[in-house]
């Protein structure tokens, strides 16, 4: 667009000269730079601050509370059975989607010698994904999915069931320790190119306010806290 | 599909007398504001948080110059692009542009109202691109070639008859005997139509709730994950979003996602808040090819320096629509503007003038419940008196208004005449009422009276009360 330097100058301009505000000014320019690097916390609730195991108990109940179905398992052998039993109890042929993880890879699949598993983003066809989740947030039941060779982004939404993988030592209480976890990985300022936070199935209050699941995303949404 | 916009009482009497909507509009105590209060007391933080939010936007706001430079150099460092509409027709224009760079015949959209404000649809419709609406409700008012009438809830005024009537006619290819008597047959048909349009987008266009100027991500939030198929599959996304969506830091989104889904469905948080950033990366397998911002302006930094600035703290929640006695008896069509409800009335005028909205600042009683649930703390019913000010100092009122008014005025700065004609018309308006105290009838009010009836006063004015209330302490 040739007159975007333009355009950008004039929205720019007419916040200043609403503000009152002159372009070099040092003071204002230092309160912005020192925000954006300490990137202070606000209130955190009470609830968040609990031990790594009421974490995983506030998480469970959180996400069974939005509709989601959460098993702990503590083996590979566990999680594989549990994906494999979820998939029939669906309704679901003993196919799976996923990504590149190397967690999710070593799962020990000839366990499960019948689930079929296609690596690469979702296609159209595909009915139940799974993928894993960076961190999750137990204050609210969420999971902080980063997008990638590892996780596909498509997984999370184009297929009918969704199972996620969470490792215990992954869970949080609060969205802020989150992004602390997620800013070890990728560097101050910096995230992944999607990271979707996902709380339960996908649904819908539209028609009446009565509430449906399965609008566009998942209808089912499998969570294995493993450890 | 454009009301005009001068008969709001008109269609305020008519929504009133439609009965299909009163039930629909039930449904809105039924699912906010019972849902709203039960999460707020779920969290003690509630009213910290409220006033972190405020503090955090105060801030942002009176820094955004130097915030919007930062949030665009990380889009750009990512690898997107970030385009500035100081208008609404600047806006469409850059979105058309943009999918006509890339050939696009066919564009899916997230729910955005602030592609409603730059009325893009019509635009690309017009260039021959075709647009289809995801979000469920967005989608039905599409068919039906309406309006949104709620800020998150687009289909709130219809009943399921309704919406089953819209279906079967739109989606005639689809057999005649099919069941569609259950929401659940209905969210089925739609996720099957839209699922094909997904995967034939060529662009995806979404707005952001949130934009993040510490990491350049734009915040999108659903339940259904439609905006997050739009926003992943086609090659081009395209987000629509106004220049006061800023916030500086993850945290400071953070603080403000714990309040916007309470208090507008009373969810402890939305089943999907996604965070994107630029387009995809070198070894992603999906995401979109080519990632664009567009920040609208459209009268928001005139806000900044006027007495309307508090309300760019505003994060289209809908608890004030949820609240609102006006808002709850017609609905948000009769608003007959892009933002209904309290929000609406005090945005309305800022971004299409004064002299075209002027009934909206005036359709309400100052009951002061949207101040009092508004997440972000916005003096609403102040700034709808403001807006009566500016009105009435642009010479707005009609003469006979402005004579009453001094006629009033007049009175109430002499006392003793004030008490005078206040006991006079009290007495003579018991005499009217009867022995039922109720007036059926009443002389320059029948725009009252013809509705309902005006209980007559009980007989004496509240200054006689008032002294004899005195006389009688003294004579303890």
């Amino acid at each position: 667009m040739t007159t975007s330097d333009e355009t950008r100058k004039a929205v720019i301009d007419r916040i200043r000269t609403a503000l009152g505000a002159a372009s070099l000014d040092r003071t204002r320019r230092a309160a912005v730079t020192r925000r954006l690097e300490l990137h202070p916390r606000g209130t955190i609730p009470a609830r968040a601050a609990a031990s790594r195991e009421a974490c995983v108990a506030l998480l469970s109940e959180m996400l069974a509370a939005q509709g989601a179905d959460v098993r702990l398992v503590t083996t590979g052998r566990e999680a594989v059975a549990a994906i494999a039993s979820y998939l029939g109890t669906c309704n679901l042929p003993p196919r799976l989607r996923m990504g590149r993880d190397l967690i999710l890879a070593a799962l020990p699949w000839r366990e499960a010698w019948d689930i079929e598993r296609a690596i690469g983003p979702a296609e159209a066809g595909d009915r139940a994904a799974l993928s894993r989740a960076a961190v999750a947030a137990a204050e609210t039941g969420t999971l902080f999915v980063a997008s990638g060779t590892d996780n596909p982004t498509t997984l999370n939404f184009l297929p009918e069931a969704h199972t996620i993988l969470l490792a215990a030592a992954d869970i949080v209480g609060s969205y802020e320790e989150a992004w602390d976890r997620l800013r070890s990985v990728y560097g101050e300022g910096r995230l992944p190119r999607a990271v979707n936070l996902i709380s339960g199935p996908s649904r819908t209050a539209d028609i009446e306010q009565t509430i449906v699941r399965g609008a566009h995303g998942p209808r089912h949404l499998l969570v294995l806290i493993f450890g | 599909m454009d009301q005009p916009k001068h008969d709001f009482k008109q269609r305020a009497a008519q929504a009133l007398g439609d009965t299909r909507l009163q039930k629909a509009l039930q449904n809105v105590k039924r699912g906010f504001v019972e849902k709203r209060q039960a999460a707020k007391t779920k969290l003690p933080e509630f009213d910290r948080l409220r006033e972190d939010a405020r503090a955090i936007k105060d801030h942002t706001l009176s820094h955004l110059d130097l915030y919007l430079e930062a949030f665009e150099r990380k889009v750009i460092e990512s690898g997107g692009n970030v385009h500035y509409a100081p208008a609404a027709a600047d806006a469409r224009d850059i979105v058309l542009q943009l999918c006509q760079e890339v050939g696009a015949k066919l564009v899916t959209k997230g729910k955005s109202m602030v592609s409603e404000e730059i009325g893009l649809n019509a635009h690309l419709n017009a260039a021959k691109i075709e647009v289809v609406e995801t979000d469920l409700g967005e989608y039905i008012v599409q068919l039906r070639g309406e309006r949104p009438s709620h800020l998150i809830a687009p289909v709130i005024h219809l009943n399921r008859e309704t919406i089953e009537a819209d279906f079967r006619r739109a989606h005639q290819r689809l057999p005649y005997a099919r069941r569609l008597d259950q929401p659940e047959h209905l969210v089925a048909e739609a996720r099957a139509v839209l699922r094909e349009k997904f995967l034939a987008a060529d662009v995806g266009i979404t707005g952001a709730n949130l934009l993040i100027a510490e990491t350049g991500s734009a915040v999108i939030v659903t339940n259904e994950g439609n905006g997050d198929l739009t926003a992943t599959l086609p090659r081009t996304h395209i987000v629509v979003a106004s220049i006061e969506k800023i916030v500086p830091t993850l945290e400071d989104a953070a603080t403000i996602l714990r309040l916007l889904a309470r208090s507008a469905t009373g969810q402890e948080i939305t089943t999907y808040t996604t965070f994107l950033t630029g387009p995809r990366r070198d070894a992603d397998p999906d995401g979109p090819l080519a990632y664009h911002v567009v920040l609208l302006d459209n009268g928001r930094s005139e806000m900044l320096g006027n007495e309307f600035a508090d309300m760019l703290r505003c994060i289209r929640c809908g608890a004030c629509l949820n609240h609102c006695p006006v808002y709850g008896a017609i609905g948000g069509h009769a608003y007959g503007t892009v933002y209904p409800g309290p929000m609406g009335a005090v945005l309305t005028p800022q971004l299409e003038g004064i002299d075209r909205a002027r009934d909206l600042p005036n359709a309400s009683s100052f009951c002061g419940r949207c101040e009092a649930v508004c997440p972000m703390d916005i003096p609403l019913p102040d700034m709808l008196r403001a807006w009566r000010e500016r009105d009435f100092a642009r010479g707005n009122p009609s003469r006979s208004e402005r004579l009453l008014l001094k006629l009033w005025a007049y009175a109430a700065k002499r006392p003793r005449l004030y008490h005078a004609l206040a006991s006079f018309v009290a007495r003579s308006l018991v005499r009217r009422g009867g022995p039922r105290g109720r007036l059926s009838h009443l002389p320059l009010a029948q725009s009252w009276t013809v509705t309902r009836d005006l209980p007559a006063p009980q007989g004496k004015t509240f200054h006689s009360l008032y002294a004899r209330a005195r006389k009688r302490e003294a004579r303890r």
